[in-house]
């Protein structure tokens, strides 16, 4: 019999809302802050400097995981190397490569940014996230033409059907320019009862995903 | 059940050489592919030695052959030339009953050409192709190489920095083993671009001389470049088919450093969990490791936290072990899949390759490397390492047959 | 000095990204690595680009931007005696 898994909560940012296992808890007030990510930041009280050091898609994927893993403690039910990140887009890190092209575009006048190159990478916001969380396990990031729920369910699956994680934060961050929306769902082997708890499958990913907010 | 997962073709090209033959020749011969850079037109020409494939990107279309008129980055074009070796050493047949995935990794993608056009559009002069951004996205070069191969039921991409390919060959592996596809093409490519040379220059961890793994005087990588490519199938599939097994995807682990965006930590933490988990997933003890292909860059960290790494993991010993860097250069997204290439070869021939430039030990670490190219001891399992910014490490194991 | 090391403030605000942070917030005297500010190795590296930069100076070894970047002080100081005409 197929082993079954649990989404025990999700999280969507998207049209500057943030909405946590289906209730907004947050959406930006343009009077404020002059970024949403600064906002967002803010009203969630962070205090961790080093974010304002990321780039646009680090910083959406740190605060993605920060509304979706609050108040979870995570690492008392699982060890830090049994906790997964499988994550997915499809501009990769466009934005943040382009903001380190016109660092070097100028022949006789380049400064190549160190701290800008760094996050020329997809995978650098898993890194950013594990840095945080303190999370060991396995992690993927996917580069796909558009989020892929049958795609994003398999490689979960099988590497908690493997054993080799008790748990996963998985889904889809994108950003490019203007545009950007994270979804992220958290995946485990067990859960208690609550609202809003959901079986893992694509279907639910998929509906999830497309959820109006 | 699980369905034991063994390689049938491979496929590579890179500074050393434009196909497992020539690749061949050289690592024999030590020759290394690191000089200077002729291709690129860099103000680092006659500073920065980099591992370069000497072919014009005409050159590499020629090769390459694809077959469709279209537009083409370098990336692309060597992973083509790679995936089709690699298909036509197994005898695949992409037509014939199986289903057959590709998962290509890359980091750089099209980049050689957005770079050039991005220059030509920000200066308004009217002279930017857009068929030179086209090829941008990472996701490009793996659609090439489907669309020339012929591969439609599974195609992904993976992007996790310099231990992309490896993760693409672990992600196949998986899925044969689970019975998700019959046969998978898995590695990646990746070409030199004015982007990366000047973004490691900025980080200052370019070595202005050939790279010295593990010595106490290193001072940095060689960027390179190149593609490498595996035929990984399950091993009733390949049976059936009467294929030649070039060895067995034995093993294989991924886990975070968690430590910094680019630096490793300390004391390997990542790496080591990293390598124990391919050793659990194998179902060997650290002593049926033959030889490790390390990742060994030359930079102070990565070989720090590396060696530190190795030792903690293999507290009875490290067996031989080097890193082939000093021959190929730092490939980048494309590493992974040029070990693992390299890795077969040497299981098939009963090879060791020498860590080439090595003259100290590091002060902070027990083991030397392997310095001479080693032949006449058995060499049944290999371990070998990729190691990602963002702290994304893997292992893979490949065994005998 | 003073002036300049008011200036270097506020240019290593911008490029690290300190945007917590005032000029008043920084000790020119304290270290700006380990200690201090808690700067890290891209930081450093960013900081060789802004002297090269804003200051056309080049640093040549690793041991000589230990010394130099160790405070805003020592910036500043270097900034000084390094300046052309």
């Amino acid at each position: 019999m197929e082993e079954l898994y649990i989404i025990s909560d999700h999280c969507i940012i998207r049209n500057n809302s943030v909405v946590s296992g289906g209730k907004k808890v947050f959406e930006y007030d343009r009077g404020g802050e002059p970024s949403f990510f600064t906002a967002l930041y803010r009203h969630f009280d962070l205090n961790y400097p080093k974010f304002f050091k990321m780039d646009n898609l680090c910083k959406l994927g740190l605060l993605a995981s920060e509304v979706l893993l609050r108040e979870k403690n995570i690492l008392r039910r699982y060890p830090g190397d049994q906790v997964g990140l499988i994550l997915s887009n499809a501009a990769s890190s466009i934005d943040t490569d382009r903001n380190y092209q016109i660092s070097i575009n100028d022949r006789t006048g380049y400064f190549p940014s160190p701290s800008v190159f760094v996050y020329t990478l997809a995978n650098i916001v898993i890194g950013e996230i594990s840095i945080r969380q303190k999370f060991l396990g396995e992690s993927t990031f996917f580069i796909e033409e558009k989020f892929n729920p049958e795609r994003l369910y398999t490689q979960v699956k099988l590497i908690l059907d493997e054993g080799i994680i008790s748990c996963c934060i998985c889904g889809w961050v994108e950003l490019d320019g203007d545009h950007y929306e994270a979804v992220l769902y958290l995946v485990e082997k067990s859960a208690p009862l609550a609202d809003g708890i959901a079986i893992f499958e694509p279907e639910k990913l998929h509906e999830i995903f497309l959820q109006r907010i | 059940m699980q369905h034991k997962v063994v390689v049938t073709g491979i496929g590579i090209i890179s500074a050393i050489g434009f196909d497992t033959k020539g690749v061949m020749d050289s690592l024999q011969a030590q020759r290394s592919g690191i000089g200077r850079l002729s291709l690129i037109d860099s103000v680092y020409k006659d500073e920065i030695p980099v591992a370069e494939i000497k072919a014009t990107n005409d050159e590499l279309l020629q090769i390459a052959d694809p077959g469709i008129t279209g537009n083409y980055s370098r990336t692309s074009l060597l992973g083509i030339i790679a995936a089709r070796q690699a298909i036509a050493a197994a005898r695949i047949d992409v037509s014939a009953p199986g289903r057959t995935g590709l998962i290509s990794a890359t980091t750089v993608g099209g980049m050689d050409r957005s770079e050039i056009f991005y220059r030509g559009y920000l200066s308004g002069s009217g002279k930017a192709r857009l068929r030179d951004v086209v090829t941008h996205d990472c996701g490009d070069s793996t659609e090439k190489i489907a669309d020339c191969t012929g591969i439609r039921d599974y195609i992904t991409t993976i992007n996790t920095a310099c231990s992309s390919s490896a993760n693409a060959i672990m992600v196949g592996a998986r899925l044969i083993r689970e019975g998700k596809l019959d046969r998978v093409v898995a590695g990646g490519t990746d070409a030199l671009t004015l982007f990366t040379l000047n973004g490691f220059n900025s980080l200052m961890i370019l070595d202005r001389n050939p790279c010295r793994p593990f010595d106490e005087d290193r001072n940095g990588l060689n960027l390179g470049e190149g593609s490498g490519f595996l035929v990984l199938e399950s091993e009733e599939f390949a049976c059936r088919e009467n294929k030649n097994v070039l060895g067995v995807i034995k093993g294989y682990g991924n886990a975070c450093d968690a430590y910094h965006q680019t630096a490793s930590s300390p004391e390997g933490h990542g790496a080591c969990l990293s390598m124990l988990k391919a050793l659990e997933v194998a179902g060997l003890a650290p002593d049926a490791i033959s030889y490790i292909n390390a990742h060994g860059t030359g930079t102070k960290n990565n070989d720090l936290s590396e060696g530190v790494a190795l030792e903690t993991v293999f507290q009875a010993g490290i067996p031989h072990c080097s890193s082939t860097k000093s021959y190929t250069g730092h490939t980048l997204g494309a590493a992974g899949g040029i070990e693992a290439v390299l890795s077969i070869i040497a299981l098939q021939h009963q090879w060791i390759y020498p860590n080439l430039n090595f003259a100290r030990p590091m002060n902070e670490l027990g083991f030397v490397p392997v310095t001479a190219f080693v032949t006449g001891i058995p060499v049944n399992c290999i371990m070998s390492n990729s190691f990602g910014f963002g702290g994304n490490n893997s292992t893979l194991i490949f065994s005998r047959y | 000095m003073e002036q300049l090391i008011d200036k270097l403030k506020h240019e290593i605000i911008g490029v690290l990204n300190l945007s917590e942070m005032t000029p008043a917030d920084i000790d020119e005297n304290a270290p700006l690595f380990i200690e201090g500010l808690g700067l890290d190795s891209i930081d450093a590296l960013e900081l060789i680009v802004l002297l090269e930069k804003n200051y056309g100076l080049k640093l040549g070894t690793a041991e000589e931007g230990k010394r130099v970047l160790h405070s805003v002080r020592s910036m500043a100081e270097f900034i000084t005696s390094n300046k052309k005409g």
